[in-house]
């Protein structure tokens, strides 16, 4: 028996407080394990379901049928390896524009209060003006009528019988689009938490711009830049919605769409789960790799 | 030579990237003002009925009432519920933090197909009928996450030694909580039920798992463009990018006066 | 209108005594308080003098009710507070940090806790509270546009206003730059004498808490190593950390070879030195004898005073006023002393020179004490 040397006040005070903390965090968390962790325990159940003899579309019974997974990997690899490469890709693409914009507004116009402000809510406007909307007007905006494809085919770049919708490129090219923001916020509050002064600091000791920049402003938005990449990946991975609108039926198909299909049309319960938690575990082995390799203390 | 170069490559390849984030929505823009019947895939001619008479395409309207209803008691709910565990996990100690931290953090990290497979499992489990109800739980769920995170970070800037004043000056929990803390968090909580509302009203997939025959914004979209969207969804659309552009626009220029205001006086 | 410091003169009464007793707080690693006793009577300025880690503001925390003592109690006016939450104990802090709350004006700061009493003048009160300040004209500034020392003001007024029956101050100077430290220290001297508040305040400037208070307590490793008026602490040491920590001292071991009408005679490296009984802590055995460097004279010719020591200069410091000395001892080791600067020098580096004191002015520590403890370093 461990001797407690607390006092009757001291417990008082600590059980006080302590109630409160219970207080505040229990019903979000009854939400949480009543409508997250238990729905994918469930997920998880019914992937091991059984189709008995017989049986009519839909109609599954509770089994341990782990072949369920063998099957529906054998048959969807090629789309789960697509989801991975695409949301990379994207990824990689939106980092490389989403860096320049939240450098541009957090630190380039710090100064300049108002137009910061807009730019801002540039970033986070389009959410409200429905994302399939915009994906759509991107099918439209490149369309192989449209201006766009009309003009690269006049100067040759692509060729007459070429398109730019229902092409992979089209599919990443629209992840990437939709997914910007979640890259350039992070970045930019964590930019915009940048002391200037350490720039300035570093070019008195002797630092070019672009040591600066490498040496400073790069490993201090790293925080930033870590969550971003988690914020882009994770959903553009599971997306479907770009590649059902700018994809076609042969080489653009990702996984999300697979698991809907699945659940949807072809009304296979067990094949959907499964295959719903191989994303969900494979994602997670991903971005447990990745923050073990680059992972910060404070995640988000 | 190179510091020229570093001088103005940023601004551009952040201006342009900009223009990218805008150009899809200048085309829907213009496209509402397009009399291009049903499809509304070519331009037509100028017309200003779609904005005259935004909800003449059917189901239109009711979408957007749905989504607009949605996201708000979603952003309630979720806000109230986020920030209370904001609050819990940086200010208390309880038991099963380490499995709290997982609890949060999940929803995040799991995509969401995933998160709608799982929600679409949990409720044909219990039997319960798709619809409104389950929309609103849904998006609690992954709103909630992104108000946890967002409060959190206000939180833990936030000086404890305020709190401990405001008890040394007689406020006693409740009203150190509401004189002290909720006003001063009050920023971060406004900018996570934004986030929340926006999540919300912007979500298509994990919706079209939940939803049944229930019609919300995003999925009216998605379904009639198969066929062709009316131009009266651009309206919308343009309309809801205006009204956001001039909500946040009103608060920056607000919070612009008051700060030269301080500098002043 | 009346002042708040006619208001207060009007309840003079409301300063209470303050007791601690057997307090003990113990943290996950250590024990940052160990056994205090304190009484602080009613009205007294009084200061808890330490380094940091000392535990002074732990204590200060256990008494505004921030902090809940592992072991003791704490009476307010004769009444039991130990468990009593802080937001209904009549006590204020003045904090470190100040503590203001930026969302709301320095008025509004200021009425704070007299709202939270339901107080119907709270407005009135803050305002009176402010004047005592001197900052009326900044009320309705936010707390961001002050200085530091206007924000010291009114972390003080918005703790004065409520008129505790205990005032604590945490370090509340410490953030002040030196001339605007001594400056409040005669500002905050000057209000408690008008208020007649008790008040607590917690330092570890010694000049500070000399200056400032009727009695200083000197903590040390979570207990009070001594307790009294400033001067009779600084002439009467009862410990090394003492010695050395409020102000300096010369220290040096020696033996008790013989002692006669009160005055005991201290072998001190073959010398003998005098050194009155009753301002000895042991009176036989081995025993550390100790001097203030300003008790000492020091010349080149011999001179007259009960004890005497010569040695050699090694290092003159001019600093204004004085001169200081360190005179290296045969057998003793360094001795610090200083002259004022009134006419010559009495001597300059690598000089061959006597000091000398009188015997009232040694004291006696227990022979088993560290001649370093309490050195800052």
């Amino acid at each position: 028996m461990s001797l407690d040397l607390r006092s009757k006040a001291e417990l008082r005070a600590e059980k006080r407080k302590n109630r409160t903390g219970v207080y505040l965090v229990s019903p979000g968390l009854l939400v949480l394990a009543l409508f997250f962790a238990l729905p994918v325990v469930i997920l998880l159940a019914m992937s091991l379901y059984v189709k008995p003899p017989g049986a009519e579309v839909g109609e599954f019974v509770p089994g341990f049928e782990i072949s369920n997974y063998g099957t529906v990997l054998t048959a969807y690899w090629p789309e789960l390896l697509r989801s991975f490469f695409f949301a990379l890709i994207a990824t990689v693409l939106a980092l490389l524009i989403g860096f320049p914009m939240a450098y541009l507004v957090a630190v380039r116009l710090r100064e300049k209060t108002l137009l910061q402000g807009i730019l801002l809510v540039l970033l986070i406007a389009p959410f409200f003006s429905s994302f399939i909307l915009r994906t759509q007007a991107w099918k439209q905006i490149l369309a192989d009528e449209g201006f766009v494809a009309q003009a690269l085919k006049f100067i040759a770049i692509l060729p007459a019988d070429g398109h730019l919708t229902a092409t992979p490129i089209a599919v990443v090219a629209g992840l990437t689009y939709n997914f910007l923001p979640f890259m350039v916020l992070p970045i930019y509050a964590n930019l915009g938490r940048l002391d200037t002064r350490l720039l300035e600091a570093s070019g008195d000791l002797y630092a070019s711009p672009i040591v600066a920049f490498t040496k400073v402003t790069l490993p201090m938005s790293a925080p930033g830049v870590f969550a971003g990449t988690l914020l882009t990946f994770i959903p553009a991975a599971g997306d479907y919605v770009n590649s059902a609108l700018l994809g076609n039926n042969r080489d653009t198909t990702m996984i999300g769409q697979v698991i809907d299909s699945r659940f949807f049309k072809i009304i296979d319960y067990p094949g959907a789960a499964a295959l719903s938690f191989v994303l969900m575990i494979s994602i997670l082995i991903l971005v447990t790799i990745y923050i073990r390799r680059f992972g910060t203390e404070e995640l988000m | 030579m190179r510091q020229k170069i570093g001088r103005w490559l940023i601004p551009v390849i952040g201006g342009a990237a900009f223009i990218y984030l805008l150009v899809p929505i200048a085309y829907i823009f213009v496209f509402s003002f397009n009399d291009g019947g049903r499809a509304n895939l070519q331009w037509q001619r100028f017309t200003m009925d779609n904005w005259l008479n935004p909800c003449g395409a059917p189901a239109v309207c009711e979408s957007l009432g749905h989504s607009l209803q949605i996201g708000v008691v979603a952003t309630v709910i979720a806000t109230v519920l986020g920030t209370g565990i904001a609050i819990g996990l940086v200010r208390y100690k309880f038991r099963f933090r380490k499995l709290t931290d997982v609890l949060i953090i999940l929803p995040l990290a799991t995509p969401e197909v995933v998160l709608g497979a799982s929600l679409l499992a949990q409720f044909l489990n219990l039997g319960w009928e798709l619809g409104y109800g389950t929309i609103v739980i849904a998006h609690v769920v992954f709103c909630m996450s992104f108000v946890i995170v967002t409060v959190r970070a206000r939180v833990s800037s936030l000086d404890s030694r305020l709190e401990e004043a405001a008890a040394d000056l007689y406020a006693s929990p409740v009203a150190a909580f509401w004189k002290v803390t909720f006003p001063l968090l009050l920023p971060g909580i406004i900018a996570a039920a934004l986030l929340s509302f926006a999540m919300s009203f912007d979500d298509f997939i994990i919706t079209n798992f939940n939803s049944g025959a229930y019609q919300t914004f995003p999925k009216f979209i998605y379904v009639s463009a198969t066929r062709g969207i009316p131009a009266q969804a651009n309206v919308i659309g343009s309309a809801m990018f205006i009204v956001a552009l001039l909500v946040v626009v009103t608060g920056q220029v607000i919070s612009y006066r008051k700060n030269k205001q301080l500098e002043n006086s | 209108m009346t002042t708040l410091a006619e208001q207060t003169q009007a309840e003079r009464t409301s300063g209470a005594d303050l007791l601690l007793s057997g307090i003990t707080k113990r943290f996950a690693a250590f024990t940052a308080v160990e056994d205090l006793d304190l009484l602080v009577p009613s009205g007294t300025f009084f200061a808890l003098l330490g380094p940091s880690g000392c535990g002074k503001s732990t204590t200060l925390r256990m008494i505004a009710g921030l902090e809940a003592p592992s072991e003791g109690s704490i009476s307010i006016g004769g009444v039991e507070v130990t468990s009593l939450p802080s937001h209904r104990r009549e006590v204020n802090t003045v904090f470190q940090s100040y503590a203001l709350f930026p969302h709301l004006s320095v008025l509004e700061n200021v009425a704070f806790g007299l709202k939270r009493k339901k107080d119907k003048q709270a407005i009135q009160k803050a305002r009176a509270g402010l004047e005592l300040v001197e900052l009326a004209h900044l009320a309705n500034r936010k707390p961001a546009q002050l200085s530091g020392g206007q924000q010291q003001r009114v972390a003080l007024a918005r703790a004065l206003v409520n008129r505790p029956q205990v005032l604590l101050l945490d370090e509340p100077l410490g953030a002040l730059d030196m001339k605007l430290r001594r400056q409040m220290q005669l500002e905050l001297k000057k209000i408690q004498t008008e208020v007649g508040l008790t008040f607590i305040h917690v330092t570890h400037d010694q000049e500070e808490a000399m200056t400032m208070a009727d009695v200083v307590a000197v903590m040390n490793g979570g207990r009070i190593e001594q307790m009294g008026p400033p001067r009779e602490l600084y002439e009467l040491p009862r410990t090394a950390f003492v010695a050395n920590f409020l102000g300096k001292s010369n220290l040096m071991r020696g033996t008790v070879s013989g002692q006669s009408d009160g005055m005991l005679s201290v072998d001190v490296a073959g010398r003998t030195i005098l050194l009155p009984a009753q301002r000895a802590v042991h009176t036989e055995g081995e025993v550390v004898l100790g001097v203030r460097p300003e008790k000492i004279t020091i010349d080149r010719a011999p001179l007259a005073g009960e004890n005497q020591l010569s040695g050699t200069v090694v290092d003159v410091s001019f600093t204004g006023t004085t001169t200081e000395y360190l005179v290296q001892v045969e057998g003793i080791g360094l001795i610090g002393t200083f002259s004022q600067n009134r006419g010559q020098q009495p001597a300059a580096e690598g000089d061959t020179v006597f000091l000398a004191w009188e015997a009232e002015h040694s004291f006696g520590l227990a022979g088993d004490e560290s001649v370093n403890a309490g050195v800052p370093s």
